[in-house]
């Protein structure tokens, strides 16, 4: 059971919260531009790192807001949300 | 069919030599099953399979050990029907005990939806010619009489595909029985010998490095589960898998109770009772991503109050052990296998949950698209590419969540 630290809340329990995978996944800013090759890149791939990884939650059962953490995906250590680091969205 | 009994070693442990034909990347069931199939099927025997712990120690020794081939889609029907059908031949092909036994499976029906699935999968098994049967909630009791199927039940049971040749096998047996097969047939099985790098020139793989020393090769075939990441970044290869703790757990030995294997999707669960006696319980997989082997304790707590409602009779059950194994699930929750962009390189991951029951079937599929540099037609359809091209194989409604 992992303890995440909300940045709103604090510190709360795993239950609380959802997981939105890779942080930093950006939306093509022009879809239509793109090949079957990268759209796939985009839609499908994702990193899967053994280490630290940057990573979406969200605080489904209390403030219900998103942000980011680094977390090792061997150790499970967290480390604190990086305020603004993905331009505003913590 | 003869068993192997007393002391004798069960596969020989050589030193590595500087070069094979074929290096396999990790010694589980599908890596021993596919060094087996090289030297049955194709006569490749200089073949070393490279395992970092030791052999079947990773999925293959924390898995639940169900086998069937009820899938929706054809491509998925094709391969996990012909590893059925290769285990209902397999302790006579090997020689070797490995209590495969055909008890069924019932895939329960919870919901409307659940009931429209559940009979679609079971019209497109018929046309496929897998066995499958939709069975109302009376005729489920006949088959697992254990099962509460009263309708005010917290999870009422509405009726369920039934699969009668479906079943369990031990899982240690069964790689235990390829690796002596193969050993026997001069397959070198070496253990503690992680692959550190892959060597590629001229588009063409060329060896990988190891902890016991750089190992030239011919052919490498990648069969590393939840670290297919890890091996394919070798080679410089981004993989569309994300690697996430899959858990299950055992109770204490039971006198026999449950007569056969139940999924049920709609919670999360399925169970199914060993030879020895424990009941048998897999769990979905833990949300986030992980390679560390263990997951929360919330979704084995939920697994088991799903338990107790449709089995009532568990109650005064005791949770023994709980575990965890490191899965490698792909966007539409199917395999990958087949080439890659690298000449002489080869994948086989994504198998997620249920790779176990594909045992014999990828061993034989991968074994072919190394021999001759060429899919199978059986694992054709699960290519990398498809993920460019579209061709997607949707299997989440039969294995998403359950296997």
């Amino acid at each position: 059971m992992l303890l995440i630290p909300c940045p709103w809340c604090g510190p709360r329990d795993e239950a609380e919260f959802g997981y939105g995978g890779q942080a930093h996944v950006a939306y093509p800013a022009d879809p239509g531009a793109l090949t079957d090759e990268e759209w796939a890149r985009y839609l499908f791939f994702r990193d899967n790192p053994k280490g630290p990884f940057a990573e979406r939650w969200h605080h489904a059962a209390g403030c219900r807001r998103w942000f980011t953490v680094t977390r090792d995906t061997v150790t499970h250590e967290i480390h604190p949300p990086a305020f603004a680091a993905d331009g505003g969205s913590r | 069919m003869t068993t192997t009994t007393g002391r004798d070693r069960l596969w020989d442990s050589p030193e590595p030599e500087g070069s094979y034909d074929v290096v396999i990347v990790g010694g589980g069931g599908h890596g021993i099953a596919t060094a087996y199939y090289l030297a049955k099927n194709h006569g490749i025997t200089n073949v070393a399979v490279l395992e970092k712990g030791w052999l079947a120690g990773g999925n293959m020794a924390r898995n639940t050990t169900i086998i069937r081939s009820n899938y929706l889609w054809d491509e998925s029907a094709g391969i996990y029907e012909h590893a059925l059908k290769l285990w209902e031949g397999l302790e006579d092909d090997l020689g070797y005990d490995v209590q495969f036994s055909q008890r069924g499976v019932l895939n329960l029906a919870h919901s409307l939806q659940d009931v429209r699935e559940g009979v679609r999968r079971v019209n497109a098994n018929r046309l496929n010619g897998v066995d499958a049967e939709w069975l109302d909630p009376g005729q489920v009791t006949e088959v697992c009489p254990i099962v509460d199927v009263r309708q005010d039940a917290r999870h009422p049971v509405l009726g369920a595909t039934y699969q009668p040749r479906a079943g369990i096998a031990k899982h240690d047996r069964v790689a235990w029985g390829y690796a002596r097969a193969a050993s026997a047939m001069g397959v070198h099985f070496i253990e503690h010998c992680e692959v550190t790098g892959i060597e590629t020139s001229g588009g063409r793989v060329q060896a990988v490095q190891t902890t016991r020393g750089r190992i030239a090769a011919g052919r490498v075939a990648m069969s590393a589960a939840g670290h297919s990441s890890v091996v394919a970044g070798m080679a410089g290869l981004r993989l569309p898998v994300q690697s996430h703790p899959l858990q299950a757990l055992v109770s204490e030995l039971l006198e026999p109770v449950h007569p056969t294997v139940v999924m049920s999707n709609a919670v999360h669960v399925y169970v199914s009772q060993a030879h020895k006696g424990e009941l048998v319980m897999g769990a979905g997989i833990d949300a986030y991503n992980s390679y560390r082997q263990r997951g929360a304790f919330h979704i084995i707590e939920r697994q088991m109050a799903a338990v107790l409602e449709l089995f009532p009779i568990f109650s005064r059950a005791h949770v023994l052990r709980t575990w965890g194994g490191v899965v490698d699930v792909t966007p539409d929750a199917s395999p990958i296998v087949g080439l890659t962009p690298v000449g002489g390189l080869y994948v086989n991951c994504g198998w997620g949950t249920g790779g176990f029951k594909a045992t014999p079937g990828v061993g034989w599929c991968y074994a072919h698209t190394i021999a001759g540099d060429a899919p199978h037609p059986l694992n054709a359809p699960f290519t990398l590419e498809r993920f460019t091209t579209g061709a997607l194989v949707d299997e989440h409604g039969a294995a998403a969540v359950a296997h």
